[in-house]
């Protein structure tokens, strides 16, 4: 691709910011699995598998998918954030495959948080 | 007028009133007198809050808790737990109908209240592997305005105004560093991130090139327009796969925008980066030895007669700094020196990341403002020792810091406080310790770790290492003799003295903080051949205190050698001939039954037993 100039990043900037946030992007939801060193030796990897196959299954089409490196909280790896329009990322801890699947049922479609592997709701503050 | 600390608003609507509010008033009223609190706390009935359905509703001020379907007898609890204790109840506090859900927000978890994150500000919020979704939180803005707003001698001053001091140990200030070689006047210049990261329960880098490697990137090419650098180096371990990968993804994309290469973002500026697979020596971590090993030499350091910002890789300024440094220049750039002053010290400005671990209910990465005291990050953010065992000392700094009591634990997080202790802020590792850590053991696993990286070239270092590890070894062992403390103590000093690098010049520093602050325990090594937290297993016995015994057999059950003695109701034994001191008993113990004494208990007990019963008896364990 041709240089880039500034402009040029100020475009990615703004037409970036709109596909990465679920506001704006038009989708409803966007999911993250949290997959740093520490979260795929605790199985992120089986985790994503499971949300791909049941996102697939149960044909959601408005979701985003994506990956981020660790969150923070290594000792409850491997953690997933789960954001729907309007409300505030919720972070799921010590999660396994059952417990995906469980988070797209429930959460994700039927708009529940599922409170036994949900930690804390929520944006982080950087300053 | 009376100044409440808080007011409990009591909703005096007909549907409220109906669920009796005028009885919780009243009940609030008495229990506030009963606890003498009601000079602090106002009750007050409101009109009708709306919200009938869950009545009776209540809203506390200034928390601002909404409690629903509040009954009389909810009341002491909530004057209890949420007015003096400070802790809203959950139970009764509202849930959206929607969602019943009664998870916390982030606000509410001194885990991420108590953190800011800087350097960590897009951790988890990115995919790592798109550059795009970096460029949408501001990336790569501050390389712009680096590039084109700014000359090189602003980036520099606006640097060494924000006091960023180098995070990869030893706190050098980062502008000073890039001013030495910006002022070496033409030729090539290189710039090198050191990813190095060899403390042992360090993984704060790491994470930094893993979750957000266009961090380190942009930081890179700040600096290498500062000081006129055309070409850098990341120093990674071949150890950290995923690092290298997502960094080296990183660059191809940068590449294929035009953000690295030549003329980036039309300003004539040319910058190139390569990954540099380090084998994992510690050693290689230090400035000189990296270099030489990225010269494609054997990675030893060479004596400081010259500064490497002068004449450092290939004899050619070179500018090091630590991948969390990089991660906090951006947003320096961005947002001014003074933005980043606003947190920390005079002295140590900004935030640091910790890699928390240990003894500790949240194992995790933290991002904290300088300044905070250790014992804010142990018990709020790290949320306290797990399985109610005591805190002992938290260990900073690695193999070149210290371990600092709980005496200490109130010191605030600053390069220029941790280092009065003895310990160091180093790189960010931050283990905790309890009361079934031996401090000797301790002081002896990193002495063997240094002992093992320690790359040979000075003597003080290769040998003095060597002989005070030896010195430890005999002491675990049982074979301490009298002045064996004080020899570690003196040849300690000397290699600090004479060591030719950081490495040497540091090894003893945590054998030194444990014997400042744990001499007892030390001397009872040495002296009483008693290891008082039953790790050194020479210097032992495991015996049960029988007025203490529940006989419950809760040990019996954990014993892998079956050498507890005891029936239902009958204070349970030790059959010392069998007892291998794996410590399981102690640890399960509920009663403070099981103890541990001296090593020569365990003969007396043991002769006691054979002149009881008549038997010979062979020692478990050990050969003949
Ligand atoms: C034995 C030894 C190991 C070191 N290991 C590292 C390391 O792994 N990572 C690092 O950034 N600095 C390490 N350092 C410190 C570097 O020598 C150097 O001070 C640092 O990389 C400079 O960057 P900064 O000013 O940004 O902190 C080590 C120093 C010594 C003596």
């Amino acid at each position: 691709m041709a240089k880039l100039t500034i402009d040029d990043l100020k475009k990615i900037k703004d037409n970036y910011k709109a596909t990465m946030t679920v506001r704006d992007g038009g989708s409803r939801a966007k999911v993250t699995v949290h997959m740093g060193t520490c979260g795929i030796t605790a199985g992120a990897r089986k985790v994503m598998e499971a949300l791909l196959d049941e996102i697939s299954k149960n044909n959601i089409t408005d979701t985003i998918v994506t990956t981020s490196g660790c969150a923070g909280f290594c000792s409850k790896e491997p953690m997933v954030t789960v954001e729907l329009l309007g409300s505030s990322p919720v972070k799921y801890i010590t999660m396994d495959e059952d417990k995906m699947r469980k988070v797209v049922k429930e959460h994700l479609l039927g708009g529940k948080i599922v409170e036994d592997c949900a930690l804390v709701a929520g944006n982080e503050s950087s300053y | 007028m009376e100044n409440y600390r808080a007011s409990v608003m009591l909703c005096g609507g007909t549907g409220c009133m109906a669920g009796d509010s005028l009885k919780i008033k009243d009940a609030f009223t008495d229990e506030l007198n009963k606890r003498g609190l009601s000079h602090e706390i106002n009750v007050v009935i409101t009109g009708c809050n709306g919200f009938c359905a869950q009545g009776p509703v209540m809203t506390v001020y200034p928390d601002d808790i909404f409690y629903e379907k509040v009954k009389v007898a909810d009341v002491p609890l909530i004057i209890e737990e949420h007015f003096i204790k400070g802790r809203p109840v959950e139970k009764l506090m509202y849930k959206e109908l929607a969602k019943k859900s009664a998870i916390p927000l982030m606000k509410d978890i001194p885990f991420f209240s108590l953190q800011v994150l800087r350097a960590l500000r897009n951790k988890g919020l990115i995919d790592p592997e798109k550059i795009e979704e970096y460029i949408a939180r501001d990336g790569y803005m501050a390389a712009a305005k680096a590039l084109n707003e700014m000359t090189p001698e602003q980036v520099i001053d606006e640097m060494k105004r924000s006091g960023l001091r180098g995070r990869g140990g030893a706190g050098f200030p980062t502008g000073l560093k890039w001013e030495l070689s910006a002022k070496v006047k033409g030729g090539e210049k290189f710039i090198i991130c050191n990813g190095d990261e060899g403390d042992p329960g360090a993984f704060m880098d790491r994470s930094i090139m893993e979750g957000d490697p266009h961090v380190v990137l942009e930081g890179m090419l700040i600096g290498a327009r500062a000081i006129g650098a055309s070409k850098g180096y990341i120093y990674v371990r071949a150890e950290y796969p995923l690092a290298v990968q997502r960094l080296q993804i990183a660059i191809d994309q940068a590449k294929e925008f035009g953000l690295l290469g030549d003329n980036i973002l039309g300003s004539g500026f040319n910058f190139d980066i390569e990954i540099y697979q380090g084998a994992g020596a510690f050693v290689c971590g230090e400035a000189t030895a990296l270099m030489r090993s990225i010269e494609g030499k054997r990675g030893m350091p060479r004596p400081k007669f010259w500064r490497s910002a002068v004449k450092g890789l290939w004899d050619k300024p070179t500018v090091l700094n630590n991948v969390e440094t990089f991660a906090n220049i951006p947003q320096i750039i961005l947002n001014g020196a003074s933005w980043y002053t606003s947190l920390g010290t005079e002295k140590s400005t900004g935030t640091k990341v910790f890699a928390l671990s240990g003894a500790i209910n949240n194992i995790g990465l933290i991002e904290v403002p300088m300044g905070i005291p250790l014992s804010k990050i142990i018990y709020d953010i790290g949320g306290g020792v797990p399985k109610g065992r005591k805190f002992k000392a938290v260990q900073l700094g690695g193999p070149s810091g210290g371990c600092i009591p709980e005496s200490l634990i109130d010191t605030p997080v600053t390069f220029e406080d941790i280092v009065k202790t003895g310990a160091i802020i180093g790189s960010g590792g931050m283990v905790v310790m309890n009361d079934l850590n031996c401090m000797v053991s301790v002081s002896k696993f990193f002495l063997e770790f240094t002992t093992e990286e320690s790359c040979g070239k000075c003597p003080p270092c290769r040998i003095g290492n060597t002989v005070l590890q030896d010195l430890l070894e005999k002491i675990t062992k049982g074979e301490g003799e009298e002045g064996d403390i004080e020899l570690i103590e003196d040849i300690s000093h000397e290699i600090i003295k004479t060591s030719l690098c950081g490495l040497g010049q540091t090894s003893p520093n945590p054998v030194l903080t444990s014997i400042r602050y744990f001499r007892s325990e030390f001397e009872e090594h040495a002296g009483d051949k008693w290891c008082r937290t039953g790790v050194c297993k020479d210097l032992c016995t495991f015996y049960i205190e029988e007025e203490k015994c529940k006989a419950c057999g809760a040990c019996k059950r954990v014993c892998p050698q079956k050498a507890i003695i005891g029936e239902k109701k009958v204070p349970h034994r030790i059959d010392q001939s069998l007892c291998v001191q794996c410590r399981s008993c102690y640890t399960v113990c509920k009663f403070d039954s099981v103890k541990i004494g001296p090593r020569a208990m365990r003969d007396q007990l043991l002769e006691q037993w054979v002149s009881d019963s008549g038997k010979t008896v062979a020692m478990a364990g050990k050969e003949e």
